[in-house]
């Protein structure tokens, strides 16, 4: 393309790269602050969302305070400040550098791991994207939606999902974008809209917010692999690292079945536990020094939020509003079924 | 001859003086305006009495929670009383000071009051000292309101992150912050656009127009964007002060040109007879022109900071938590939501009271002036 | 004659003294220093972005968009469709939000500008109530009311309002039947062009005559009657080629006719009211500074009232009220991005919004939705500023 190319040139003349950057070292500079930086969405029941006494609550939430702990031991999920995004501005200000953790629902794709300048630390949920209809449409199969208006998050892969689906099944459809969760259902909600369309768990969640959600449906058919995770600005390894194990001690945890809080106490000062607890509670060898954190790093993960399962069960289990239950489902362990598989910690 | 006779007074005909006369002259007067008048009778009454159903009769002012504003019989049949005046209350903390910590209020209240009385005193008519008070307004007050705000632990002020501040605390601080920044920045850049040096003349009309030439939100995505890529690596600058930064830009360009109209009007006698008292640039600038061209541009001024009072509302565009954001996120929280008719009303309401005394204000200047014009 | 001429000397300036040095040196300084700091903000930027590892160029634009866009009411747009051709959508958009609500604001606006200075006392109120109130409240404010609070009270598309089938409200948009060209519609645009020909010749012809005899000639009549005439001869030789298109609910939406999203009305309807009172406020000025010297010999000479507003008033207010009119023209063009806070996809929804969230690539984006902004603005300003030269004072 012609024009692209002179685009290109004068761009290419518009920077000119004089010297290097320095390797930032996030951890330390997490370590002076005193203080974990977190992006998070500005609220998705459930996945990240204020309580009534303005505390941050939910299952990326929990990433974010699980690292704080592992970094500051005691007391250091406390450690955190968080920083509501949308989703359209959630990567330019991870690596600008406004925090330094980005746990948003955020979907890991080859382009945003590979172009953007991002590093996904596993997946902390695993999710598809479903669709959302009125009962009184008398809509049972997404295929049937040919010609229906559709809202969308924009700056997301749901909204690329959405064409791609769309595409697929030779079906017309009008897509209306909002920048902003709480205006996709209102949009929805008051008719503008046929379809809402999302991620299963955040359909489960904004439901709730309808003015009649027992009016609403969501349809049967799973059109995308959703696997959401924590990110982090590319070229900075040993953060990236502490980010990535950290979560895994949380699903080590799980597979371990030793749950948070006191009752994790009690297993530390007991000799008869296996090598692999001992070793992961920091009792034997330095896994923690490998990462530039304390022996115990995994530990205080664990005492202060609790292993996988439990923080599953607190913020999107069958017990909470968005009753999505664990078993069977691709969040179970590899154990039962599931899809979530630790590496070792050795 | 004649007796001279003094014909007694007689009123005017009726129909032309009192209520009458003033009926038939404004309302009636052709055949057309009195269709117009019909017209706009039957609006009003078809508007007015709705409205005020709705908004003062029916209006609910104080309860516990929603449903005493919106209730279901047992057919799940929703009933509605008028305007919900109660959602207002109950979140008006949260509209007035966004996630500010409740035991800190006092001083967001505290720089307001200091900044009230500073300037009442710029407007006591006797007050000699007005000049201190206008260099307090531009330079310590906003060293002073920095550290009330956001706090200092060495005075014994818990930090309070930017983040949090948001309301109207925060639409005020940004249109104040607007007018402490904007107005010197513009004065330079007129007085760059009409400086006898070609390169610095070519450099401020191109920066001048550059902004006058793009949406106030792209110069916010720009601020929210690329400032931190503008910025060597590590160094962070806080989302309100890129957004604060990008506001006086902004604003500033849109002053130099009503700076640079005060400019242009002041006769060229005023130049010239301070260069024949042997002043120099600097001090014929700011001795003899600029008290003069910002007097006369005090309306145009006026007129531009109500302009971008009324756009800071766009920093809510990219999430900053101002009195619009404030009302919005309210009305997504599942227990006060579907009221928002009340929301925006309340919302034009601040706004248009501040705002139109403003430009009453920039009015009665403008009359002041063109009065003393034509003296 | 013996004239001295040594006597006075000019003084022996110092080099460093000399105005003209010390310009150079303060110029030079000025541009040293902004140069420095661009090259600063550039070198920032590259190493930012490659320690970020953001990429950079345009060769995005030819690359597979991947994303629809839901109002393409002038060219298509697809997933397989490049950025380039979503950017000229979002631009096309922007263009059509602009055009409308500057058409709308002006009309709108000289409404209520006039109505001001009406002997009415409650129009008079009516446009002052109007004024006051809207150019008050921030914009933004107002397309939120329209499109959130308003345009969210609609029926939904099956108990659409209805007006003859050829006009219908609901919460889908406002749609509308279109005209369509049938056998024979070419006759018809030929003949509106050969009528216009004519008409323009009668009035260069009439102007002429007037010039030199005095005389006038009604033209208005006789430009209606070329006009219609033939219109209406063609229309009943190919009976009447054009027919109604009308929307037709089919599914979940209407198909057929025209249609305009809600975001359109909303954004449309805020932008040109809004923009309205300030024009009005302009357009009341702009009479008023016209002395009512003018008005009393207008009507000394015996015009009538309309003559005086058309060929006394109106055409000396114009000069006043075309330099504020441009600016408020530029304002409306420049707001029209703010559809970004409803979903109307214009060029800053679609493009340095959707784009700019899937290539990262902020900069280039950015730059490209600035110049054209920076474009338009210019475009209105040259536009505006021909029409002010030729509406001006002809000074001999």
């Amino acid at each position: 393309m012609k024009l692209s190319n002179v685009l290109r040139l004068f761009t290419s003349i518009l920077i000119l790269s004089f010297g290097t950057s320095a390797i930032a070292d996030t951890l330390s500079d997490t370590q002076a602050r005193g203080h974990v930086r977190c992006g998070v969405s500005q609220g998705l029941p459930g996945f990240s969302n204020p309580d009534a006494d303005g505390n941050w609550v939910g299952i990326d939430v929990d990433v974010c305070r699980a690292v704080a702990a592992a970094i500051f031991g005691k007391g250091g999920d406390e450690k955190v400040e968080y920083f509501p995004v949308s989703a359209k501005e959630r990567f330019t200000k991870l690596t600008a550098g406004e925090y330094d953790i980005l746990s948003r629902n955020t979907t890991w794709t080859l382009s945003r791991d590979a172009k953007i300048g991002l590093t996904f630390n596993g997946v902390n949920f695993y999710d598809g994207q479903g669709f959302m209809v009125p009962k009184a449409l008398g809509v049972t199969s997404a295929l049937e939606l040919d010609g229906a208006s559709v809202c969308v998050n924009t700056g997301t892969t749901t909204e690329l999902n959405l064409a791609d689906y769309f595409r697929a099944n030779g079906m017309s459809y009008e897509p209306v974008v909002f920048e902003k969760a709480d205006e996709v259902i209102a949009a929805y909600d008051s008719g503008r809209c046929d379809v809402h369309t999302t991620d299963k768990s955040g359909l489960a969640a904004q439901r709730t917010k309808l003015a009649q959600p027992d009016e609403h449906m969501v349809l049967g058919e799973t059109i995308s692999k959703e696997p959401l995770g924590p990110v982090t600005r590319e070229g900075d390894e040993p953060w990236s690292d502490i980010v990535f194990w950290v979560l895994n001690a949380l699903i080590t945890w799980d597979e371990l079945g030793l749950a948070g809080g006191d009752a994790v106490k009690s297993i530390v000062g007991d000799t008869s536990s296996t090598p692999e607890v001992k070793r992961i509670l920091g009792v034997e060898g330095d896994t923690g020094g490998h990462l530039g954190l304390e022996k115990d790093w995994a530990y205080w993960a664990l005492f202060e939020v609790g292993n996988y399962g439990e923080m599953y069960e607190r913020h999107v289990g069958a017990n909470t509003p968005l009753a999505l239950a664990r078993a069977g489902s691709p969040n179970a362990g590899w154990k039962d079924g599931g899809l979530l598989y630790a590496p070792p910690i050795r | 001859m004649e007796k001279k006779q003094i014909i007694e007074k007689r009123k005017p005909p009726i129909a032309s003086i009192g209520t009458i006369g003033w009926i038939k002259g404004n309302l009636f007067s052709t055949w057309y305006n009195s269709l117009f008048t019909l017209l706009g009778i039957y609006i009003l009454y078809s508007i007015i009495p709705p409205i005020v159903q709705w908004g003062i009769i029916d209006a609910v002012w104080s309860g516990e929670d929603r449903t005493v504003c919106e209730w279901y019989d047992e057919n799940k049949v929703k009933y509605r009383a008028g305007a919900c005046w109660l959602y207002i209350k109950v979140w008006f903390n949260f509209f007035s000071y966004g996630f500010y910590p409740d035991a800190e209020q006092w001083r967001v209240n505290l720089t307001f009051i200091i900044l009230a009385i500073s300037i009442a005193l710029f407007f006591i008519p006797n007050f000699k000292k007005k000049h201190y008070i206008g260099i307090f307004l531009f330079v310590g007050y906003p060293i002073i309101a920095f550290f009330l705000l956001s706090g200092n632990e060495t005075l014994g002020l818990h930090h309070i992150p930017t983040h949090k501040w948001g309301g109207a605390f925060l639409t005020l601080l940004l249109g104040g912050i607007g007018i402490v920044f904007a107005l010197p920045l513009g004065i330079v850049l007129a007085l760059g656009r009409r400086s006898q040096l070609p390169v610095v003349r070519a450099l401020c009309i191109m920066f001048i127009e550059f902004w006058r030439g793009i949406p106030l939100i792209t110069v916010l995505f720009f601020a929210s964007v690329m400032f931190p890529l503008f910025v060597p690596q590590g160094v962070d600058i806080d989302t309100l002060l890129r957004c604060i930064v990008g506001l006086t830009i902004f604003g500033g360009a849109y002053m130099a040109e009503v700076v640079r109209g005060g400019l242009q009007a002041l006769p060229k006698g005023q130049y010239e007879a301070a260069q024949a008292v042997g002043l120099g640039y600097w001090r014929m600038m700011g001795l003899i022109i600029m008290p003069q061209a910002l007097r006369i541009v005090i309306p145009g001024i006026v007129n531009t900071f109500i302009g971008l009072f009324k756009d800071t509302t766009l920093v809510a565009i990219i999430s900053l938590m101002d009195l619009l954001l404030a009302v919005f996120t309210s009305q997504a929280n599942p227990d006060w939501m579907g009221f928002p008719f009340e929301g925006y009303i309340f919302i034009a309401m601040c706004y248009w009271i501040f705002c139109f005394s403003l430009s009453r204000y920039s009015l009665r200047v403008e009359n002041k002036l063109m009065v003393a014009h034509q003296r | 004659m013996n004239v001295r001429t040594d006597i006075i000397k000019p003084p022996k300036q110092d080099i460093f003294q000399s105005g003209k040095f010390r310009s150079i040196v303060v110029q030079s300084i000025v541009m040293f220093l902004v140069v420095a700091f661009l090259g600063w903000i550039v070198s920032n930027t590259a190493t930012n972005m490659k320690a970020n590892g953001i990429s950079h160029g345009f060769g995005f634009l030819s690359e597979t968009s991947m994303f629809d866009i839901g109002y393409l009411p002038f060219i298509d747009h697809t997933a397989a469709h490049t950025y380039i051709n979503a950017f000229f959508v979002g631009l096309l958009n922007t263009i059509l939000v602009a055009v409308l609500g500057i058409f709308l604001a002006t009309i709108i606006g000289f409404l209520v500008g006039v109505g001001r200075l009406s002997d009415n006392w409650l129009v008079s109120r009516f446009c002052g109530f109007y004024i006051e109130a809207l150019r008050n409240i921030p914009l933004l404010l107002q397309i939120f009311f329209w499109y959130h609070a308003v345009l969210r009270i609609l029926p939904r598309a099956k108990n659409s309002i209805n007006f003859n089938d050829h006009f219908l409200l609901n919460l889908k948009g406002l749609f509308l039947s279109r005209p369509v060209p049938e056998n024979g519609f070419n006759y018809l645009l030929l003949a509106g062009l050969f009528s216009i020909i004519v008409i323009i010749i009668i009035y260069l012809w009439s102007k002429k005559r007037q010039n030199l005899t005095g005389k006038q000639f009604p033209i208005l009549y006789f430009s209606l009657a070329i006009l219609i005439i033939p219109f209406v001869i063609i229309s009943f030789i190919y009976n009447f080629p054009i027919t109604l298109e009308q929307p037709v609910l089919k599914g979940f939406n209407f198909k057929g006719g025209i249609r305009l999203i809600p975001e359109l009305v909303a954004l449309l309807l805020a932008l040109s009211l809004y923009t309205a009172a300030f024009i009005a406020e302009n357009v009341r000025s702009g009479i008023l500074a016209i002395s009512k010297g003018q008005k009393e010999a207008a009507s000394a000479v015996g015009l009538t009232q309309g003559q005086i507003l058309r060929l006394i008033i109106i055409p000396q207010a114009m000069r006043v009220i075309i330099p504020p009119l441009t600016s408020q023209y530029l304002n409306l063009t420049k707001n029209s991005s703010l559809a970004v806070a409803i979903a109307y996809p214009d060029l800053v929804h679609v493009f340095a919004g959707t784009a700019l969230m899937q290539t990262g690539q902020a900069v280039e984006i950015l730059f490209m939705t600035m110049s054209v902004y920076l474009s338009l603005s210019l475009t209105i300003s040259l536009l505006m500023n021909w029409y002010n030269s030729v509406m001006a004072l002809k000074d001999r």
